[in-house]
């Protein structure tokens, strides 16, 4: 079965059975790994991407669920790596093992789209669900705080 | 004197089912040929694609999306399972052969062109009240669709519900054959709703529960009712959202498929609202809000201006004390998605302490929504949420939905949650 969707701006088609996860169309047909498997469940964060603009879990979304879907991964997240988050990120060194952080940005740009200027509490929820077993949260936190503050400027929330 | 009276009753038994036969018999109209597509005219034909999308015609008669009206759609009913008439114009399978005169009396009556009844699975009972020209509209829209060929799977209702010529006592008792009367006391813009609401729109065949021969309890009508495994809420007084109705949200949910102080047109009423409502006008829906908003009970101005703040406030304070199995789940599987600061809910933030689905009297819709998601095509557009079912234990979607209700709501717990969840998964 041949699903079609948009990836980070291109036309793709993967031929896969309807019920296989996104995350598996991403990483084996079309090798792009940056987005991780943590949990398979929707738990954990590590395997979030964007559909349509918002951070949602690939693993628990099948590709017959975004047939003719904008879907953005860690990869397409900036032409050179260069997005407010990830030049953040790298300020204030967040990663540990680095397993969990391409969930963590992906949806930190959601948290920051809704929430430009997002208080502990905006940032505590929203977050809540992408797990650093390396416990880098303090620095993930550091590191929205210094992006928002970059990216308030720039974009109104809507 | 036994035998006279035994005599008596037998005459009267015969001269009963003599009445009863003359009244239900139907004639059959004769076929026609196919007319040519070319002989309506496009304004016809336009006006009656609008009116079939607020009949939501294409949604019942269709059984795969690659042919549309070609029928053979399931619905199980209480009394067994109805596969929906094919209504392209295809010679042998579908309406093709039927005269604008059989058509008519389908939509009015309930007789199909054979003279044989139709079950009012067919909102029949609704669409009487359509006017000569809106009828003929309709029928130069079906004709020129596409003709499918494509009989449909024979029904399988249970004796003695499959004896047709009993619908002509079910429409005795059940069903008045009128047209459509303005309320004069009411403005115009409110009987075009209600004439499409109860014509067309049959929204009162959903959202009104029905009596033990499956007719609409006009009694409680607009009070609520499940069907096929969703709970069409109540559009009246007994709506138990925290946040009224108001026309304005009403037209908003009908025209977008959600809003930020409801939730999402998801399940059953996905299709109305993207596969049929989106080919009305702004007005008519408009119109269909004038309507339900007096249903409602919210066309008062004070009514107008709630806001949410408190409402999600409260929330917040009970969730926060709250350490069950349900809030982990939450907190790890929902609130990225869900949460909302008390000050403004956000669109695509559906926020549950204002949800239908949490506030009406039955689970099901949470439990379905929770278990298969709202895909990109249904609900608000472009917004999906995965389907949690494969990913969750029945355990954990109990506790998660029992925990919902109990602190996104300040309502009685449901009943059964356990048992409705071991029910719903396939």
């Amino acid at each position: 079965m041949t699903t079609e969707f948009v990836l980070n701006g291109q036309n793709v088609t993967v031929d896969v059975p309807d019920d296989t996860p996104l995350l598996w169309a991403v990483r084996e047909h079309i090798g792009l790994t940056g987005t991780k498997f943590g949990c398979g469940i929707g738990m954990c964060g590590a395997c979030t991407v964007h559909i349509n603009g918002r951070a949602s879990r690939s693993c628990i979304t099948p590709v017959s669920a975004i047939k003719g879907a904008s879907i953005t991964t860690i990869e397409g997240l900036s032409e050179n790596g260069d997005h407010p988050l990830q030049r953040a990120w790298i300020e204030t060194q967040a990663p540990q093992c680095g397993y969990c952080q391409t969930g963590q940005i992906m949806q930190a740009a959601t948290l920051l789209a809704d929430f430009p200027d997002p208080s502990d509490e905006q940032i505590n929820q929203v977050m809540t669900g992408n797990l650093c077993r390396c416990m880098a949260y303090i620095r993930i936190r550091e590191a929205i705080k210094i992006a928002a503050n970059e990216m308030k400027d720039e974009v109104p929330n809507g | 004197m036994i035998k006279r009276i035994f005599l008596t009753i037998i005459a009267v038994v015969i001269v009963a089912g003599v009445v009863f036969f003359a009244l239900a018999w139907h004639a059959t109209l004769p076929e026609v040929t196919t007319p040519e597509a070319a002989s309506f005219n496009q304004a016809e034909i336009d006006r009656g694609r609008a009116l079939a999308g607020i009949g939501d015609c294409v949604v019942c008669h269709t059984s795969e999306a690659t042919k549309p009206y070609a029928g053979n759609r399931a619905m199980p009913t209480g009394f067994g399972t109805i596969y929906t008439a094919n209504i392209t114009p295809d010679a042998d399978s579908g309406i093709g052969r039927w005269s604008e005169q059989a058509f008519v009396r389908a939509m009015r009556e309930g007789v199909s062109r054979e003279g044989s009844y139709l079950f009012p699975a067919f909102p029949y009972t609704h669409f009487t009240i359509l006017t000569d020209d809106d009828l003929s509209a309709l029928y130069a829209f079906l004709m020129t669709r596409q003709p499918i060929s494509e009989k449909p799977s024979a029904n399988t209702m249970k004796f003695p519900y499959n004896i047709r010529l009993l619908q002509s006592g079910w429409q005795m008792l059940y069903f008045d054959d009128e047209r459509f009367t303005p309320d004069e006391t009411k403005s115009e813009k409110w009987n075009r709703g209600a004439y499409l609401a109860e014509g067309l729109g049959h929204c009162s065949a959903c959202h009104t529960p029905r009596n033990q021969f499956g007719a609409e309890e006009t009694a409680k009508q607009y009070a609520g009712a499940v069907i096929d495994d969703w709970y069409a809420p109540a559009l009246n007084g007994e709506n138990q959202a925290p946040l009224p109705w108001t026309e304005d949200e009403i037209y908003r949910y009908l025209l977008l498929g959600g809003t930020e102080r409801h939730g999402v047109a998801a399940g059953s009423m996905s299709a109305v609202v993207h596969d049929g409502l989106s080919e009305a006008s702004e007005d008519d829906i408009s119109a269909l809000a004038v309507y339900f908003s007096s249903i409602a009970g919210t066309d008062t101005e004070s009514e107008a201006d709630q806001e949410p703040r408190q409402i999600i406030t409260d929330a917040h304070a009970r969730a926060s004390t709250d350490r069950s199995h349900g809030e982990h789940i939450f907190t790890a599987a929902c609130a990225g998605c869900h949460y909302n600061t008390a000050e403004i809910a956000l669109l695509n933030r559906p926020e549950l302490s204002l949800n239908s689905a949490l506030s009406a009297p039955d689970p099901v819709n949470l439990i379905r929504i929770t278990l298969e998601g709202v895909s990109i095509d249904d609900g608000l557009p472009n917004l999906m949420m995965p389907g949690f079912g494969p990913a969750l234990s029945d355990e954990d979607i109990v506790s998660l939905v029992i925990y919902l209700r109990r602190t996104q709501t300040g309502l009685p717990p449901w009943e059964n949650v356990e048992a409705r969840v071991r029910g719903l998964r396939q």
